[in-house]
């Protein structure tokens, strides 16, 4: 009898690296095959750098004053007759590099998107585990104020948080108030899926003997939830972390668009569209084109993420 | 099923009374009401005598309580930029908004759900794949790009169409319709798409998913089993699945519509509800602002109340279900 | 006689990105008319599989990859979609495991039960709906007047798997494919489906090719039994020689964990270790690695399925094998 015939052959294989099983796993896998996640990847990756070192990329800062100039004004792209360098993408109205604007105003709306998702998550995050372990009124509580926020499409509430705000601290917003306003108005409207799905994970886990066994031991029920539930919700809130970091930038461009964001001083790549809007008549295109292609590249390339990662989390679809 | 009716009544006078309360706050608690409808001139005396007047000095569930019932009565008190009353200034725009709403409702309905039927049933034709890459730019795109967009294309490259305003109206009793005239037509059509764009990706994510989770159910396989027809299987028994569930959330999604047409209001200038509120955000004006709230909910919470009880009219479970709890 | 069905060297493969997986390794078996063939197996075996192959069902990418399937003598399984699907229902009818999902819940049974007759015959609405009753009294359903415009959920777990063979016979086809009609369903309720499912398979004509896992089944209600293990058959022969002498050392594995009512033993025969995964399967004999009485030949030569008394076994213990090749 040979020794395949004792042993099976699974048995005589190595275990594998643990890298080498990363590399093998069907997330890699399927990223990888994917071109199109890779390509989103890569502009993602791309907007992200340019803007977080755009101080030391763009040409001048368009928001020092002393770096601009006038006469420059509404010059059109390079390519087109008119254009000069370094203004590659053109001047707006007072003369400021829109290529540099459009460095800037991605800063701020990516930050403004990463700051209120994460907020939104870890609020969500906080309040399903608090509603799903402490049951009975509370739940009740946080559930139906779920429930009745939902019912509303988050911009019109962070519309409201933000016209109250600025109701409550008068025209002396600063600038570093206008930023965290955003962030959480944006933030507040966001937290309903996160706590829902972190709640359900809860209830099912409290319901488990161990946390029963833990009590009888002494230790508090909500250490042994709090470990035992996250790494079950880790993958259902990444991909609501996801769509949420697209649904954020959309909703903060709409509101600096709509007036009630970033203002020009301190613009988001929807104030800068909402500047160019008056110029479009005038043929003046590039200065609300460009800052427009950007911010769908952006929330393009992120969605195309969380579609892929929402693929490859979902183990229906393996 | 009675029951069930009343049951879910009473969950949206909950609803509605809560968001009173968050408009009431806002009323009168943010900022001084009193400072903001009179100039600076008044004197002090005069400014007390009014508050007393108004009856700003009440307990506060007294206030509410006033509040509440006034505004059942639609009177939300006088626009502090205009000082005409609210509810006249919401009367006036209101058409314009459900006319672009609905009309953009209807696109979205009318090329989404075809365009999710297909590319659940063709899963692999490169219409499909145009499609679902076309959906997923829809819902990258903010509405309010989307507009840009659009008034870039037409109006300023190929000067068709235009890109502020309604056109002319035709007044017909309380209502001013754009539907009438050549130029309300044209008007209505860039702020419909870019308005309905977004929806009609959303739906067609939508249909495309519900059938496909639908064609891979055991009823499908057996109907398939059975011998029964290409067309019964998919638009017999698969369509009508899918329909049911989409149907709840496209109905909900009108409510979504209602209030992102702010949005699309403002790029087109388009004399509507929306834009109301906008202007009211921007200078502060109070009243404006609560009552928009409160319309706003109310619609949404009536037209959750509407599709709940229309799945349960459809879906026998439900309607089962409701009486049993009766 | 022409069987009604004859299934001949099939072979079913599923591309996946980690290779090709074979599902059914060459198969052959042949079912009278009007006769019972039970197959039987363990979880994976692909019993289910060669059900859905037969019918034309598999999901792409699987597909038929070898061998031919023949009803009445006609080959069935290189048929253009459209001639297929008018086989499906009319002359093979095939009914699930879970009564519960296999009915539209959003229509009356008896509009599925119309809609399937008016398919396959040409009977009116009225003389369909007056069909679908008079098959609802056969299948047992009391009151059907008053049933027939109930849904699904309305319903009872045995009551459906009811209606599901009322639908799955609507359209009188010769041969009849039960896949597990019974798991689902409450131990009670079984026996009575069982019997409903051979008297109704016996007084229309109906072949039946029962799949299951459940022996007792077999016993009761099968003419005929075929083994399968790892995408093979095993053993097949009349049911009475399969159960009381077993040939293949897997079916005396499976006869020997039946506890019996008769003689009493103090532990259940188990067979060590379990069914090899699909990405696994051992060369030679796929049964050899749990085989006591495995051999020199088992490990590199594929025994096929010879005849043996009264059935056909693949097994090196009753052919002889090459012995000059084994010797190397």
């Amino acid at each position: 009898m040979t020794a395949a015939a004792e042993h099976p052959p699974e048995v005589l294989m190595r275990r594998p690296s643990r890298l080498r099983a990363i590399l093998d796993s069907d997330l890699v896998y399927s990223f990888l095959r994917s071109k199109v996640t890779v390509a989103a990847a890569i502009v993602t990756l791309v907007i992200v750098l340019a803007a977080v070192f755009a101080p030391y990329i763009a040409p001048k800062n368009p928001y020092d004053l002393t770096q601009i100039s006038i006469l420059d004004s509404n010059n059109p792209p390079i390519w087109m007759e008119g254009g000069a360098w370094p203004y590659i993408l053109g001047t707006d109205d007072q003369g400021r590099d829109v290529f540099s604007t459009i460095l800037y105003g991605s800063r701020q709306s990516i930050a403004i998107g990463l700051m209120a998702t994460l907020f939104a998550g870890m609020l969500g995050i906080a309040l399903g585990l608090f509603a799903g372990y402490a049951g009975g009124t509370t739940d009740a509580i946080i559930m139906r104020a779920a429930d009745i926020q939902s019912t509303f499409p988050a911009i019109l509430i962070a519309m409201l948080i933000d016209g109250t705000s600025r109701a409550l601290f008068g025209e002396q917003r600063n600038e570093t108030v206008v930023f965290w306003v955003m962030v959480l108005s944006i933030g507040l409207s966001f937290w309903v899926q996160y706590a829902r799905t972190v709640r359900g994970s809860t209830l099912v886990e409290k319901s488990k003997d161990y946390v029963l066994a833990a009590r009888l031991i002494g230790i508090h029920p909500a250490k042994i939830l709090f470990r035992h539930v996250l790494p079950n919700v880790v993958g259902p809130v990444l991909v609501i972390a996801t769509i949420n970091l697209a649904l954020a930038i959309i909703t903060e461009a709409t509101l600096s668009f709509l007036g009630l964001g970033l203002p020009p001083t301190q613009p988001s790549l929807g104030t800068l569209i909402q500047i160019g809007q008056k110029f479009l008549f005038a043929g003046e295109w590039w200065i609300a084109i460009f800052p427009g292609i950007t911010l769908a590249a952006l929330v393009l390339a992120v969605n195309l993420l969380g579609d892929w990662l929402r693929d490859a989390l979902n183990p229906k679809l393996r | 099923m009675l029951a069930f009716i009343i049951r879910r009544l009473l969950q949206a006078i909950v609803v509605m009374l809560t968001v009173a309360l968050i408009a009431f706050t806002l009323f009168r608690f943010v900022g001084d009401p009193i400072n903001m409808m009179v100039g600076i001139e008044t004197t002090n005396e005069d400014r007390a005598q009014l508050r007393q007047d108004l009856g700003l000095n009440d307990p506060i569930p007294v206030q509410f309580a006033r509040f509440v019932g006034k505004a059942v009565r639609l009177d939300f008190g006088n626009s502090y930029q205009f000082k005409t009353p609210v509810i006249d200034l919401i009367a006036d725009r209101f058409p314009a908004t459900m006319e672009l709403a609905i009309a953009s409702a209807i696109f979205s309905l009318l090329i989404g759900i075809p365009m999710g039927v297909y590319t659940a049933l063709h899963r692999r034709s490169w219409l499909s794949n145009i499609f679902l890459a076309a959906s997923l730019i829809g819902i990258s795109l903010p509405t309010f790009l989307i507009g840009i967009l659009l008034i870039f294309l037409f109006p300023v490259t190929l000067g068709v169409l235009p890109s502020f305003g309604r056109g002319d109206v035709v007044r017909l009793g309380f209502w001013t319709t754009g539907l009438l005239t050549a130029s309300g037509l044209k008007a209505l059509v860039l702020p419909a798409i870019t308005l309905g764009l977004f929806q009609m990706t959303l739906i067609m994510r939508l249909v495309r998913g519900e059938m496909l989770e639908v064609l891979r159910t055991d009823y499908i396989k057996f109907a398939r089993a059975r011998g029964l027809t290409d067309r019964a299987v998919n638009f017999g028994h698969a369509l009508k699945n899918t329909l049911v569930p989409v149907m709840t959330i496209a109905g909900l999604q009108l409510g979504s519509i209602i209030a992102f047409a702010l949005i699309t209001e403002s790029v087109f200038q388009w004399p509507g509800m929306g834009l109301l509120f906008l202007k009211a955000v921007q200078n502060v004006d109070i009243p404006i602002m609560s009552a928009y709230l409160l319309l706003v909910a109310f619609i949404f919470v009536t037209i959750n109340l509407i599709v709940d009880i229309l799945y349960a009219v459809v879906d026998p479970r439900i309607r089962i279900d409701a009486r049993a709890t009766a | 006689m022409t069987p009604v069905l004859s299934v001949q060297n099939l072979r079913v493969e599923f591309p996946t990105r980690r290779g090709v997986l074979t599902a059914i390794d060459d198969i052959s078996f042949d079912i009278a008319p009007g006769e019972v063939l039970g197959v039987v197996g363990e979880s994976g075996a692909g019993k289910s599989i060669t059900g859905t192959a037969i019918i034309g069902l598999i999901e792409p990418p699987g597909h038929i990859a070898g061998g031919q399937v023949l009803l009445r003598g006609s080959r069935i399984d290189n048929l253009p979609p459209d001639e297929m699907r008018r086989i499906r229902g009319k002359r093979i009818g095939m009914v699930f495991q879970d009564p519960l999902t296999s009915l539209n819940p959003l229509y009356r049974i008896g509009d599925q039960l119309t809609e399937t007759i008016t398919t396959h015959t040409n009977l009116s609405g009225s003389q369909a709906r007056q069909k679908a009753l008079s098959l609802l009294t056969e299948v047992g359903i009391p009151a059907p007047e008053q049933r027939i415009d109930n849904y699904p959920h309305q319903f009872s777990g045995g009551m459906r798997q009811r209606v599901v063979l009322a639908l799955a016979l609507a359209a009188e086809p010769e041969l009849v494919i039960a896949d597990e009609p019974t798991t689902a369903l409450d131990v009670s309720v079984q026996a009575q489906i069982i019997a409903l499912l051979k008297r109704l398979c016996a007084q229309h004509g109906a072949a039946v090719m029962l799949i299951t896992h459940d022996m007792g089944v077999i016993a009761e209600t099968a003419d005929r039994v075929a083994v399968m293990y790892a995408g093979r058959i095993a053993e097949i022969g009349p049911v009475r020689d399969v159960i009381k002498q077993p040939l293949h050392p897997y079916t005396k594995g499976l006869m020997g964990s039946i506890p019996s009512l008769t003689h009493d033993s103090d532990r259940l025969v188990q067979i060590p270790g379990s069914m090899p995964r699909l990405t696994a399967i051992p060369s030679g004999c796929p049964f050899h690695p749990r085989c006591p009485r495995a051999f020199t030949p088992c490990p590199t030569f594929r025994p096929e399925l010879a005849p043996e008394q009264n059935s056909q076994v693949a097994c090196w213990l009753y052919t002889p094998f090459p012995v000059a090749a084994a010797a190397e």
